[in-house]
């Protein structure tokens, strides 16, 4: 199985170069703090405004020019991936295990179980998922000025469960159709005229049935969750403040945008839009290897 | 179909009670929302005055039960910004947002249509491969980025297009006021098009492929070979046999990018300084002004429910195969 994995990938030119960008912004992530040139948060007012060096009046000691506080914004950039990629992967997970953990007890145990979970999650798709995150974390944020100092994750924890909690239907939907299909097999049959429990059955028979889907579709959702995570941080909502991120420093460009401020504006976008690209070209790869219809 | 009428309105009802719950209790996250309304420095008695003046020392189940007969009489209480009711607040803005939501509609499936189809004709052409880069790059740019570029690039360079606010449609349109709206409509596309393109890209993407997915499907399927080997035109093949079954999975997820749409639109609202309901929600949250947010929310909701009820109803109508499952 690892062995047609890696054929198949070598084999396809995208998803390589899909997967170099995802390894790059994991190693900018991890190494932040050795690899970028500034403080992010370091603040030098005479240097203010400086465009990126590649462009005209750019200074190589800023490779990426600096905002308005003569921030470095390539320091800013590289510390953005830690919270794009922390809330990216987590939220996911988050998201994964109580979708899946209910979308298996739906689908096994049917009846009025299904019943009230199926329902739960009609409600939740009736809440379109970005004003859910927004009323939950709205209030959070206003919240915020009663609580002493706290840790970057510590920070992220509110915004990486209401982005989890926000998005569990869609794998619950798909581990209980999973199941319901895979119910009555005769290997389940065996498995429990062999005396198994129901517990046995559903993590060791039902689930690793329903895993190349979830997988796939954990993978687009990763792409999705940076993306409204950045969305977020652009509204104000997500991320506090002094944190760096690309949705937050995409807002603070937004005012400079009128007066020829360019820099500010493209560069974090870019980088979101690539990192999601590589996240999309590596899911589109997962969905086609894992698609028997495909495979010649 | 009228029971499956009632069974859907039935569903959208516990679906509405549900999003209510959720709204009302969404407040109670941190606590005491009594904080939410209070200042840092603010002493404890006058703190117990205010939670006993909003009602918050009473049992969960009572207020919730008081919020809830209120909000269906559109009673959402007075807003601490405006000095209005929140309600009228949220409507006057509505129609704002429906306008932007139909445009978005609009871009995402009049030109998600022919690429898709196209690219599924000439598959593996460079028309195929150039509309599934653009699809697959529509699908990876942030909105908000997108609408940042179109500004920066056809706003501020160009001079091309209007970057911000909003010459309205829906009001004159309902008003019957044809002549004044005759007199600006021309204004009014122009101040659409940025916002409008930036709503409906993302959808304009997945539609593309969808369209194209499903189109490769049904041209390979045996009716269709049928069809070319009695020497029917490929065009009408296409068109006439291919295109109208490749449809359904289109039409089907219709209804769900309505709030797809309409929750994007609160982003794409808050670039262009659109004024509609996304921006009065986001300028609600900062004011921490939450009876015009909680109006805002469930009124989001009730119209995302109604039009996916309508949706759903109108699809059974076409395809009654559907009411038996």
């Amino acid at each position: 199985m690892l062995d047609r994995m890696r054929r198949s990938l070598l084999a396809a030119k995208f998803p390589i170069f899909g997967l170099a960008i995802l390894l790059m912004v994991i190693v900018l992530a991890l190494g932040a703090k050795w690899i970028s040139p500034y403080d992010p948060n370091l603040v030098q007012v005479e240097d203010r405004l400086f465009p990126p060096a590649f462009a005209e009046g750019g200074s190589s000691a800023h490779w990426l020019g600096t905002d308005t506080l003569g921030r470095d914004v390539l320091s800013r950039l590289i510390y953005g991936t830690q919270v794009s990629l922390m809330v990216g992967f987590m939220a996911v997970i988050v998201a994964g295990t109580i979708g899946v953990s209910l979308g298996l007890i739906a689908g096994f145990f049917g009846g009025w179980i299904d019943d009230v979970i199926m329902r739960v999650a009609d409600i939740q798709l009736a809440f379109p998922f970005i004003l859910l995150s927004i009323s939950v974390l709205a209030v959070l944020q206003a919240r915020r000025g009663f609580e002493a100092n706290i840790t970057t994750l510590q920070r992220l924890i509110p915004l990486i469960l209401t982005l989890g909690v926000a998005q569990w239907v869609t794998y619950a939907r798909m581990a209980r159709s999973v199941t319901l299909s895979l119910r009555e097999k005769e290997f389940v049959e065996a498995a429990r005229a062999m005396g198994d429990s129901k517990a046995s059955i559903i993590f060791r028979h039902i689930m690793p049935n329903a895993l190349a889907p979830l997988i796939v579709l954990a993978s687009f959702n990763v792409a999705s969750t940076i993306l409204a995570e950045a969305a977020l941080s652009f509204l104000g909502l997500g991320v506090p403040p002094a944190i760096p991120t690309w949705g937050g420093m995409l807002s603070e460009s937004r005012e400079l945008l009128v007066s020829g401020v360019w820099w500010l504006a493209t560069i974090p976008g870019l980088a979101i839009m690539i990192t999601v690209l590589s996240i999309n070209l590596i899911g589109d790869w997962l969905r086609d290897f894992f698609d028997p219809r495909l495979r010649n | 179909m009228v029971k499956y009428i009632l069974r859907r309105l039935a569903q959208s009802l516990i679906v509405l009670v549900g999003v209510s719950l959720l709204a009302f209790s969404v407040l109670f996250l941190s606590g005491d929302p009594t904080y939410l309304y209070v200042n840092e420095h603010a002493s404890n008695e006058a703190i117990a005055q205010v939670r006993h003046k909003l009602g918050f020392d009473r049992p969960f189940h009572i207020q919730y039960l008081d919020f809830a007969s209120r909000a269906i009489r559109g009673d959402f209480g007075i807003s601490m910004r405006y000095g209005q009711p929140a309600f009228d607040i949220v409507l006057e803005r509505l129609p704002a947002t429906i306008e932007l939501t139909l445009v978005g509609m609009f871009v995402a499936v009049i030109f998600a249509i022919p690429l898709g189809v196209i690219a599924a004709v000439r598959r593996n052409s460079i028309f195929d491969g150039g509309t599934m880069l653009f699809a697959m790059l529509g699908q990876s740019i942030p909105d908000f980025w997108l609408g940042i570029m179109l500004i920066l690039i056809v706003g501020v360079q160009w001079k091309a297009l209007p970057i911000s606010g909003r010459v309205p449609i829906l009001e004159p349109l309902f008003a019957g006021e044809f002549a004044q709206l005759g007199a600006t409509i021309g204004d009014a596309a122009r101040h659409l098009i940025l916002p409008g393109v930036t709503s409906g890209v993302w959808s304009l993407s997945r539609n593309a492929r969808l369209i194209r997915s499903s189109m490769l499907e049904v041209l390979g399927m045996d009716y269709v070979t049928t069809a070319r080997a009695k020497g029917v035109r490929e065009s009408l093949v296409v068109l006439k046999h291919a295109f109208k079954n490749a449809l359904i999975p289109v039409v089907t997820i219709i209804g769900l990018e309505f709030g797809f749409l309409l929750s994007g639109d609160i982003i794409v609202e808050n670039i262009f300084a659109w004024p509609g309901v996304g921006r009065l929600v986001i300028f609600a949250i900062n004011q921490k002004d939450f009876n015009v947010v909680q109006a805002s929310v469930i009124t989001l909701a009730v119209v995302f429910v109604g039009l996916n009820l309508f949706v759903d109803v109108l699809y059974t109508w076409l395809d009654p195969r559907i009411r038996y499952t």
